[in-house]
C-alpha cells in the first residue's frame, strides 16, 4: 500500500518531537490508516530519536496498534465479563463462521477484520458489537448473521 | 467575544450565584435525555432530534428545553428521560414517542402510562425516579448531578454549585488543612486497592522536589466496570475540580488524565471540559488570583490492562511499554519523569469536592468503620435492573442485587456475584448478606476493586468463568515476571482441560499450588491477584469442577465439549425456525413435524436454542 510521505510528516510534526509523543503519534497513524505503515515507523524513529526496535516493542505491546493493514470494515465483539455471561463467545464464533476468518485477522480480500476487545464499558446493554464505529446493543447469534449480510449488501452496491 | 475569564474568588462566587439563580428562575419544562455511550447506542440522540423537532413545530421553544445529559444510571431503561420540574421518569423512549410527550405531558400535563417504569416483582407503575425500586436505596452523592448537567456546558456545573469547593480550598484552606480534611473523611482509593487517599496525598506533599505531578487514572480496564466512564461523560468538571484541589494540596502544577481510548464520548467530554475550564481561568497560571498554577493534559491509553497499575501507567505516559517496576521507590517519591507523583482513580477525585464542601464529619458518617462514603457499582450480567448504582458502604450484596437490581431475570436462581474484575472473585448465595466494604469482601476471597458487580445465574458455569478470567489475564500479563506470565498460562491450560472434560482430580491441587506461587512471586497487583477468580471458584464451587472432572458434565450447560443439544418432542411445533438457522445442516424434519438434531453434525453453536420460541431445545 502506498501512502503520501508528506502526510506522515504532517502527523509527526503535529506533536512535540519528544519520546512522550510516541504513543499519541502511533495512535494518529492507526486511526488514519488502520495500521502502522513501516515507512512511517522509520520516520517516527528519526524524528523522536527513539530506536526503531523500541517503537516496534511499543507498537506490538499495546492492543490498539496493528502492524498489518486492517480491513475496510471492522467488526469488534466485546468480550467483557457481562457480555461473556450473556453469550458473547457464541456471537464471536458466528462472526468467524460467517466471515470465514479467525478473530484477530483480516480477510484476504481486505474487506473485513474481526477483533475482540476486553471490555467497552457498556456492560448493561451487552452483548455489544461495534461495526465500523457504530455500537450494536444486545446482539444475538442471529444478529451477527444479519450484520454480515448487511455489510455484504453494502459492498455489492459499492461494486 | 466577551471575556469569560474569572479573575478572582469573588468573580467565581458571583458566577456560581448567577448560574444557580438562572436555574431556579427557569420557568421552562426541562426534558433531560440520558445520552452516555449506552444511551447513544440505544438511540437517545435520535430521541433528542425528534423532541427538538416537535418543540419547534409546536413553537414551544421559549418554554421547553431539551438537555442532553450523561448517564442517569438506569441503563436497563435507556433511552430514558427525566422531565423537570415534576421529575417524571419515562423509560425506553423512542423517537416516535416525542409527539405524545410534548402534546400530552408538556402541554396537557398528563402522564403517559406506557412510558412509565413497571416494577419487575409487583408490576406497579412508577412515575418518578425516586419511587422506583432501583433508585430507592441508592445514595447518589457523586452521580446524582448527572441528570441536571449538560456535560459540554460548564455553566450547568456552576448552577449546581460546581467549583465552590475550589474557591473554599484556595481562599480558606492551607494545603495541610486540605490533606487533613481528606484524611479525616476516611476516603479510600476507589480504583481497587483501597489505600487511604489523605495518607497518599501526605506522602506526595512531603516528598522533596521542585516539580510534582498528579494523575487521574481513567484507564478503567476491569471488564464489567464502567462507573468512571459514566462520571467522565456525565460530569467531567467534578473530576477536574477534585484534581485541582488535590494538586493544590500536594503542590503539583501539572496533571495528567490517563484515559482509555475505547471511551470516545468520555474523551470528548473531558477535552471540552478542560478547554472550558481554561477559558474561565480555572486552569492555567495564577488561578483566580491565588498564585496557584495548574494545567491538565490528556494521555490516551492504547489498550493494555496492566497500565491501570501505577508504575506501568507512568511508563506509558512517558511514551514507553507499560511494564510495572519494583516499588519502592513509590510514585509519591519518584514517579512521572522521576518526580513525586500522586495517582488517584476518577471516582476518588470525584469524591473530593464533596468532602471539601460538606466536610469530613458529614462524609465520615456515611458507611462503615473502615469504609467511608458511597461506592458506585456497575450492576450487570444476569440481573433485571442493570445499571450504575451508588450505595453507602456497608449495604449488603442482597440489598444491591435483589432490592435495587430487582433479582434475576426469567425467575432463574442466583448463583454467584463477581466483584473486583480479574483481581476479584465469585461469591456464592451464602455470602449474600455480606456487607459491602473493603475488608469483608477481601476476607470472603474477593475484593472491592473498581466496582464491577457481575451477577450470574444457574446457567453460568463457574469453571467457564474461571477460564474466562485466566484467558484475560494470560493475554494481559505484561510478561515481566515468570510467575505471572507462565503461571496464568498454565492455570488457563489446566482449567481449559477441565472445562473440556479431560481434567483429573489431582489438577485441582495443582491449580491451588500454582495459584499460591503466582500470588507470592509476582511484582504487581495483576499477578498478585491473578489467582483470585480460580481460588474463589474452587472455594465456593468445587462441586462444579468435580462434575466436569468425574462425571464429564457441565451442570450449567455452557462448556461446549461436555454438552449436547437435542429437541424436546413435546414442545416442538415443527416450525422450522431452528432448521433455518443451523449453520451445519444438523437439524432435520419437515414443517409441523418434530425436528431432530443430528449430534454428529452439530457444532454446538447455540443458534437453534436462541431461535426456538417454544423452549423445545434442550442443552445438557
Amino acid at each position: 500500500m502506498l501512502h503520501d510521505q508528506t502526510e506522515f510528516e504532517d502527523i509527526i510534526l503535529k506533536h512535540p518531537q519528544e519520546k512522550r509523543s510516541l504513543i499519541p503519534i502511533l495512535q494518529d497513524f492507526q486511526s488514519k490508516y488502520n495500521y502502522l505503515p513501516p515507512v512511517a515507523l522509520n520516520m517516527v524513529s528519526q524524528a523522536l530519536d527513539v530506536p526503531l526496535i523500541d517503537i516496534i516493542s511499543v507498537a506490538s505491546f499495546y492492543n490498539a496498534f496493528s502492524l498489518e493493514p486492517k480491513g475496510e470494515h471492522q467488526i469488534t465483539v466485546c468480550m467483557g465479563t457481562a457480555c461473556h455471561v450473556r453469550g458473547a463467545p457464541k456471537i464471536l464464533e458466528e462472526f468467524e463462521r460467517n466471515l470465514k476468518i479467525q478473530t484477530g485477522h483480516t480477510r484476504e480480500d481486505g474487506k473485513y477484520s474481526l477483533d475482540s476487545v476486553a471490555c467497552l464499558g457498556c456492560c448493561a446493554i451487552g452483548p455489544v458489537v461495534v461495526v465500523d464505529g457504530e455500537y450494536h446493543a444486545q446482539t444475538s447469534i442471529r444478529n451477527a448473521g444479519k450484520i454480515v449480510k448487511m455489510l455484504e449488501k453494502k459492498e455489492k452496491i459499492n461494486d | 467575544m466577551t471575556d469569560i475569564k474569572l479573575k478572582s474568588f469573588e468573580d467565581l462566587k458571583q458566577k456560581i450565584k448567577q448560574e444557580s439563580l438562572r436555574k431556579e428562575k427557569e420557568k421552562h419544562t426541562v426534558l433531560t435525555v440520558s445520552a452516555g455511550t449506552c444511551g447513544q447506542a440505544r438511540g437517545s440522540l435520535k430521541v433528542v432530534e425528534a423532541l427538538e423537532r416537535t418543540i419547534k413545530d409546536k413553537k414551544l421553544e421559549d418554554r421547553v428545553i431539551v438537555k442532553v445529559t450523561g448517564c442517569h444510571g438506569f441503563c436497563e431503561a435507556e433511552p430514558n428521560i427525566i422531565i423537570h420540574p415534576n421529575n417524571l421518569f419515562y423509560q425506553n423512549v423512542q423517537p416516535k414517542d416525542a409527539e405524545d410527550i410534548i402534546q400530552q405531558t408538556v402541554i396537557n400535563d398528563t402522564v403517559i402510562d406506557r412510558l412509565l417504569y413497571k416494577e419487575h416483582d409487583t408490576g406497579e407503575l412508577k412515575s418518578t425516579g425516586p419511587e422506583i425500586g432501583f433508585y430507592k436505596k441508592q445514595m447518589r452523592n457523586v452521580l446524582g448531578d448527572n441528570e441536571y448537567i449538560e456535560p459540554l456546558n460548564i455553566d450547568d456545573y456552576f448552577a449546581v454549585g460546581g467549583y465552590s469547593a475550589l474557591v473554599k480550598t484556595l481562599q480558606e484552606m492551607s494545603p495541610e488543612e486540605v490533606i487533613d480534611e481528606v484524611k479525616r473523611s476516611g476516603l479510600r482509593g476507589r480504583g481497587g486497592a483501597g489505600f487511604l487517599t489523605g495518607n497518599k496525598w501526605a506522602f506526595s506533599r512531603k516528598a522533596k522536589g521542585d516539580k510534582k505531578y498528579i494523575i487521574c487514572n481513567a484507564d478503567e480496564g476491569d471488564p464489567g466496570a464502567y462507573m468512571d466512564r459514566s462520571l467522565m461523560e456525565g460530569n467531567p468538571h467534578r473530576v477536574l475540580e477534585g484534581m485541582m484541589i488535590g494538586a493544590y494540596a500536594i503542590g503539583a502544577d501539572e496533571g495528567y488524565i490517563y484515559i482509555r481510548d475505547e471511551y470516545p464520548v468520555a474523551l470528548k467530554h473531558i477535552n471540552v471540559a478542560i478547554q472550558e475550564a481554561e477559558a474561565h481561568g480555572l486552569l492555567g497560571e495564577n488561578i483566580l488570583g491565588s498564585g496557584f498554577n495548574f494545567k491538565v493534559r490528556i494521555s490516551r491509553g492504547a489498550g493494555a490492562f496492566v497500565c491501570g497499575e501505577e508504575t506501568a501507567m507512568i511508563a506509558s505516559i512517558e511514551g514507553g511499554v507499560g511494564i510495572p517496576r519494583q516499588r519502592p521507590p513509590f510514585p509519591a517519591v519518584k514517579g512521572l519523569w522521576k518526580k513525586p507523583t500522586n495517582i488517584n482513580n476518577v471516582e476518588t477525585w470525584g469524591n473530593v469536592p464533596l468532602i471539601i464542601n460538606r466536610g469530613a464529619d458529614w462524609y465520615s458518617k456515611i458507611g462503615t468503620n473502615g469504609s467511608k462514603g458511597t461506592k458506585i457499582f456497575s450492576l450487570v450480567g444476569k440481573i433485571n435492573n442493570t445499571g450504575l448504582v451508588e450505595v453507602p458502604m456497608g449495604i449488603t450484596l442482597r440489598e444491591v442485587i435483589f432490592d435495587i437490581g430487582g433479582g434475576i431475570p426469567e425467575g432463574k436462581d442466583f448463583k454467584a456475584v463477581q466483584t473486583g474484575g480479574p483481581s476479584g472473585g465469585c461469591l456464592p448465595k451464602e455470602k449474600l448478606d455480606l456487607p459491602i466494604d473493603y475488608e469483608s469482601l477481601t476476607q470472603a476471597g474477593s475484593i472491592m476493586g473498581s466496582g464491577g458487580m457481575i451477577v450470574m445465574d444457574e446457567n453460568t458455569c463457574m469453571v467457564d468463568v474461571a477460564k474466562y478470567f485466566l484467558n484475560f489475564l494470560r493475554d494481559e500479563s505484561c510478561g515481566k515476571c515468570i510467575s505471572c506470565r507462565e503461571g496464568t498460562q498454565r492455570m488457563w491450560e489446566i482449567v481449559n482441560k477441565i472445562s473440556g472434560g479431560r481434567g483429573k482430580m489431582a489438577d485441582l491441587d495443582l491449580l491451588e499450588e500454582l495459584a499460591e506461587a503466582v500470588k507470592d512471586a509476582s511484582l504487581c497487583g495483576l499477578g498478585q491477584t491473578a489467582a483470585n477468580p480460580v481460588l474463589s471458584t474452587l472455594r465456593y464451587f468445587r462441586d462444579e469442577y468435580i462434575s466436569h472432572i468425574r462425571d464429564k458434565k457441565c451442570p450449567a450447560g455452557v462448556c461446549k465439549e461436555l454438552i449436547t443439544y437435542s429437541v424436546i418432542p413435546e414442545n416442538c411445533t415443527g416450525c422450522l425456525a431452528c432448521k433455518k438457522v443451523c449453520p451445519s445442516d444438523a437439524v432435520s424434519g419437515e414443517l409441523k413435524e418434530v425436528h431432530i438434531i443430528n449430534k454428529e453434525k452439530c457444532i454446538k453453536c447455540g443458534a437453534c436454542f436462541e431461535a426456538c420460541n417454544f423452549d423445545a431445545i434442550k442443552v445438557e
